[in-house]
């Protein structure tokens, strides 16, 4: 299989390797999206304990909960790699450079504003992954059966302002992160064209937008209910 | 108009460089900013010191072989080529930083001469169509619709000046090689060799150590012949199928 | 010596097939066994070098820029031309061949310009091959435009990219020679001198631009493809880097120099703006085919015109001379090169000019834009009207362009005979380079038919004719007259770093291009010719006495290599003027002051000046020699050139 990796070491091949992670991330965006947006549901936590619940034991979505792990990591490895790559081709740098004049500015920091996200995960997983599963975590019982009370851990944490800052920030990050990402994403699989293009970039700007918007509502509102 | 210049100079491959700073005062701005650096050298040459270098040719913006970093910008400030820029672009009292295309695979010469031959050997390695002198069928034996045509001819309008490396934050040449690779695989007399050529001149754009595409647009931003992202996506299919079909295992 | 063109014999369209049947051939095992220095890569010399390498010969290209891709051929515009009769106007060979003759001004050899004619039908189909994207109709097929002063559609054309379309091919199918390892290319690389022995060229002497090295290159044969001596001028549409340093290096070594006279002006140029001028940009000459050219009637209007204080669309259609159209009713603006030329220099001097150096006037697209509609001549001139927009910084759109003709093309060139070798056997030279095919006048379109057309079709016949009685073995790079033409030029190198005087290189080029403008420019005379020819002489030894050129000779050193090639075009110049000097007569490119019809015509003398001047180097000094080659017309009639 010598093509398959000399197809993937070359920089095409990398990108590749980033954008297919980049849209699996995307994807999972969504759907960890819909289940969170449950925590605000007036139920005291109800639906959004027992859909965790569910996540944790079907084992397909164990399965892809691996994947996921295993693409952020990809996606963090490849950018790492790809960043080296493209220092050694510029070892000496410019004395004066007006990057504002042909690209955006979130296209010429992806590598720092990936950085940041990867940070963010780390706290994120600390903070809540790590609890819920390894964590001292209170239980709840529903018609009879018993679930960890996810929702107790999570409206504890926002009721710190800090950690709801640190969140709403990171979500502004990913959302610079994605407003070049999503479009970008589709160009590097070679999905170019008059009649679509544009609509992929306005949907990429949508998505940039609305995702992390919805996102840090979450903290935002819960640590409003708690206070 | 009086101007300052801050100039890279670079005695030769392995001298370390840096900036020189000069004045130069009576420019016309209906000058090319050639022009502009022909009259610094005059004056620099009167007073004994080495004239300044930078490539130059044709001086009509097709040769492709001026460069020059402007102010942060391949070209300057203008969407054409350093030759087709003129003084107009400037103010009175301007100070103008003016360095070499950076990457290493242009590597620099002397003050503002660069080794572009690094875009010769891609196209060395595949940007052609195999075909002999002679013993070709008539010319319009092959019908092409207008469209794709003018698309490939788009895609050919590539000076090869290096500007879209210089201006792409990775020093990538994924605009250069796509043009090339788009206008002939969009061809039907091109397609014949399409994978292999993408596979070919891919891999030696690589091996010339030309960075990877963040698909900033940068590149496409300061083209001074306006060379579309659409190309390097198309490359980027080209590449990719063919890496799936050819039989280079 | 008696000039031999090795025209063959039999009739007109026969020549070339004959030929090719009769040249030698090279056994396709033996070929790899010779070498061929190809210098120069552009059309000519890629194409030539490429073809070769494909042939099986080992190959060597040498080009001063740094790549093959950026010669000169790249900035021709407007088309090239062929006679495939695809728009069913009742083109044919013979036809171009008689068009090509005409134009010319019946100064060059009917076999070879039908040859041209013949093998243009190739050289279309060669480069559709490559992939070269010509303009297309809708329905696929190739789309032409007349061109230049053709009454026929028979230009094929790329936009206003049409030479950098062409070169790009010719470009690649060297590249995939290169990748074949039967090309080597060498970059930044100037030819110094040819190196001949036992009569024979046998190989040449470079400078490496980036290190300073001079080196030898031995081989079997030599083809130079190095273009025109535009740069005399010092202002032309010519590259910066265009010389006549290796043409010039050869003709001092017995390569006879012909008709150096014939330069053509182009009428289409934007106008020099002032005195920082480093070069002139060419506007396509297919804006001749929709714009207008006009100045005003009177001297009265041109003078507010010159102050501003009208602007060109304020003054009314009949104080507009449309002198082309007027004067030339059948022809109109498309008259060719040289009447177009002249005629604005008239209007001109008679101080009827339009812009502040009262030198231009007016191309206006007005008329084409009402009667197409602006989207349908953006589609055509497009590029050509935002590259005068960049250059000006005024709208051809909104306000006429202007225009003054400029130093563009030098139909005059090395000596060569029918398979395109110099006086000196074993030394090529092909396309602009050469004085072949375009006679005293060369009509629009055609020299990329000529460059591609003789690197393609022509040299590899006649290259392998001379080949084939050669025997294998190369001369060692270390023969004594290699390590002679070495010395020789390293001695040159040092006698120009060592003057160290007070003028830069640029001061005398800028010298002599004023003086040649003046006096072997648009209209020369006995008088004026004959004074140039002292001043290019006082020049040249102030030049040798009191040049400087900085740096040493061991690195990149532009104002060496410029030195080199100005004191090339010193000698150059006072040899065109003794060539403008002697022809008395007017033709084509060479316009004499005392020979023109009453109405203001060329008029030409065919009895006692149908033949090529080729001109002998006798030494240093000494004035050189004239050999005539008599033109022989068997299927034209001479004819006074009438556009009327």
């Amino acid at each position: 299989m010598s093509w398959v990796s000399k197809t993937l070491n070359s920089t095409l091949g990398k990108k590749l390797l980033m954008a297919l992670t980049g849209l699996f991330l995307i994807l999972f965006l969504v759907v960890h999206l819909a289940g969170n947006l449950q925590l605000l549901l007036p139920d005291e936590g109800k639906s959004f304990n027992i859909y965790a619940e569910t996540m944790a034991s079907n084992p397909l979505i164990r399965a892809v909960s691996i994947f996921n792990f295993g693409f952020i990591a990809l996606h963090a490895i490849y950018s790492a790699i790809l960043t080296r790559h493209n220092k050694k081709s510029r070892p000496v740098g410019y004395a004066m450079t007006k990057g504002s004049a042909n690209s955006t500015w979130s296209s010429r920091n992806m590598g720092i504003l990936g950085s940041l996200i990867l940070v963010f995960i780390l706290i994120h997983l600390r903070g809540f992954w790590y609890e819920f599963k390894f964590g001292e975590i209170p239980y709840v019982t529903y018609e009879g059966v018993t679930y960890k009370n996810g929702y107790a851990v999570v409206s504890a944490a926002f009721e710190n302002i800090l950690y709801v800052i640190v969140y709403v920030v990171s979500m502004a990050v990913l959302a610079f992160h994605l407003s070049h990402g999503f479009s970008s994403a589709f160009q590097t699989l070679g999905i170019n064209h008059k009649k679509y293009t544009p609509f992929i970039q306005k949907v990429g700007v949508g998505f940039a937008i609305l995702v992390p918007a919805l996102f840090a509502l979450i903290p935002i509102i819960m640590f409003l209910q708690s206070s | 108009m009086n101007l300052t210049l801050k100039v890279w100079r670079q005695k030769n491959p392995s001298d370390k460089g840096g900036f020189k700073t000069y004045t130069i005062s009576g420019i016309s701005s209906d000058m090319s900013f050639l022009e502009m650096l022909d009259v610094l050298n005059e004056d620099l040459s009167d007073k004994g010191e080495d004239p300044i270098h930078f490539d130059h040719d044709c001086r009509e913006g097709i040769c492709g072989m001026c460069s020059l970093y402007i102010n942060g910008q391949p070209h300057g400030p203008q969407q054409t080529t350093t030759c087709q820029l003129h003084m107009r672009s400037f103010s009175d009292g301007d100070t103008i930083t003016i360095e070499p295309w950076r990457a290493s695979a242009f590597p620099i010469l002397k003050d503002l001469v660069v080794d572009r031959s690094s875009f010769d050997r891609i196209i060395q390695a595949g940007g052609y169509i195999s075909v002999n002198t002679g013993g070709v069928p008539d010319a319009n034996e092959i019908p092409i619709p207008k469209v794709i045509s003018d698309e490939s001819f788009d895609a050919a309008t590539c000076i090869g000046c290096g500007a879209c490396v210089a201006a792409c934050k990775n020093a990538s040449a994924m605009l250069f090689v796509s043009a090339k690779i788009s206008q002939l695989a969009l061809l039907p007399q091109g397609k014949v060799e399409k994978r292999e050529r993408a596979e070919k001149m891919v891999a030696q754009m690589d091996a010339e150590g030309f960075g990877a595409c963040t698909n900033t647009g940068a590149c496409a931003a300061e083209c001074p012949k306006e060379i579309k992202l659409s190309n390097i996506a198309r490359m980027n299919r080209e590449y990719f199928s063919a890496s799936l079909s050819t039989e280079n295992v | 010596m008696k000039l031999d063109s090795k025209i063959p014999s039999g009739p007109l369209a026969e020549k070339w097939t004959r030929h090719k049947f009769n040249v030698k051939l090279v056994n396709p095992a033996n070929k790899r066994k010779y070498e061929i220095i190809v210098v120069g890569t552009g059309l000519a010399g890629a194409s030539a070098a490429a073809s070769l390498a494909e042939l099986g010969y080992n190959v060597k290209a040498f080009c001063f820029q740094d790549s093959p891709r950026r010669a000169h051929s790249i900035a021709a515009q407007g088309g090239i031309n062929a006679a495939k009769n695809y728009q069913n106007d009742g083109d044919s060979v013979f036809r171009l061949f008689y068009d090509t003759i005409k134009g010319g001004d019946y100064r060059s050899r009917e076999g070879n310009v039908y040859r041209l004619a013949e093998v243009s039908v190739n050289i279309i189909d060669q480069c559709v091959a490559q992939g070269v994207p010509f303009a297309r109709e809708y329905g696929g097929l190739l789309a032409n435009r007349s061109f230049g002063g053709a009454q026929v559609s028979r230009t094929f054309y790329a936009r206003g990219q049409t030479g950098q379309q062409l070169l790009l091919g010719a470009y690649s199918a060297l590249s995939r020679q290169v990748a074949n390892g039967k090309v080597k290319l060498y970059p930044r690389t100037e030819m110094m001198d040819v190196v001949v022995v036992d009569g024979k060229a046998r190989g040449i002497i470079t400078r490496n631009l980036v290190t300073g090295a001079v080196e030898s290159h031995s081989a079997h044969a030599v083809l130079l493809c190095t273009g025109g001596y535009g740069n005399v001028f010092f202002l032309s549409t010519n590259a910066m880097g265009s010389n006549v340093t290796a043409a010039w290096r050869a003709h001092k070594k017995g390569a006879f120099f012909s008709n150096p006279c014939y330069t053509q002006i182009h009428p289409t140029c934007i106008p020099v703006s002032g005195d920082h001028q480093s070069k002139l940009t060419l506007m396509s000459e297919s804006l001749r085919n929709d714009g207008r050219v006009w100045v005003p009637k009177t001297k009265a209007i041109a003078e507010k015109l010159r102050k501003r204080e009208i602007a060109p669309k304020g003054i009314k259609e009949e104080d507009r001379d449309y002198y082309l159209e007027t004067k030339y009713p059948s022809f109109g603006n498309l008259v060719p090169r040289d009447v177009a030329s002249r005629n604005a220099k008239y209007v001109c001097d008679e101080g009827r000019g339009v812009n502040e150096t009262g030198e231009a006037v007016f191309l206006d697209f007005r008329d084409a834009i009402l009667r197409d509609g602006e989207d349908a001549v953006r589609g055509k001139y497009g590029n050509l009207f935002d590259m005068y927009e960049k250059i000006t910084g005024e709208n051809p759109y909104k306000t006429p362009m202007m225009i003054y003709p400029a130093v563009h093309y030098t139909m005059g060139g090395l000596w060569v005979d029918y398979n395109l070798m110099t006086t000196v056997p074993g030394l090529y030279a092909l396309g602009e380079a050469n004085f072949s095919d375009h006679g005293a006048n060369r009509l629009g379109a055609s020299a990329l038919m000529q460059g591609l057309a003789d690197g393609y079709f022509v040299a590899p016949y006649t290259v392998g004719d001379y080949l084939a009685g050669l025997p294998y073995d190369k001369i060692p790079e270390d023969h004594p007259e290699f390590r002679k033409a070495e010395e020789t030029v390293k001695s040159r190198i040092q006698q120009l770093l060592g003057i160290k005087g007070s003028k830069t290189v640029d001061h005398f080029h800028k010298k002599l291009g004023k003086i040649m403008w003046n006096h072997c420019g648009m209209a020369r005379n006995a008088a004026g010719l004959t004074k140039a020819k002292e001043m290019i002489r006082t020049l040249k030894e102030e030049f040798w006495s009191d040049v400087k050129v900085l740096g040493t000779g061991e690195e990149l050193n532009l104002s060496l290599e410029k030195a080199h090639r100005v004191a090339d075009f010193l000698e150059l110049g006072e040899l065109m003027i003794d060539d403008a000097l002697h022809r008395n007569e007017s033709c084509g490119g060479h316009f004499r002051d005392e020979y023109q019809t009453p109405e203001g015509e060329a008029l030409r003398d065919d009895e006692n000046f149908a033949y090529v001047a080729a001109w002998e180097y006798l030494g240093e000094g000494k004035e050189e020699a004239l050999h005539k080659e008599e033109l022989v017309f068997e299927n034209v009639k001479l004819t006074q050139r009438s556009y009327k």
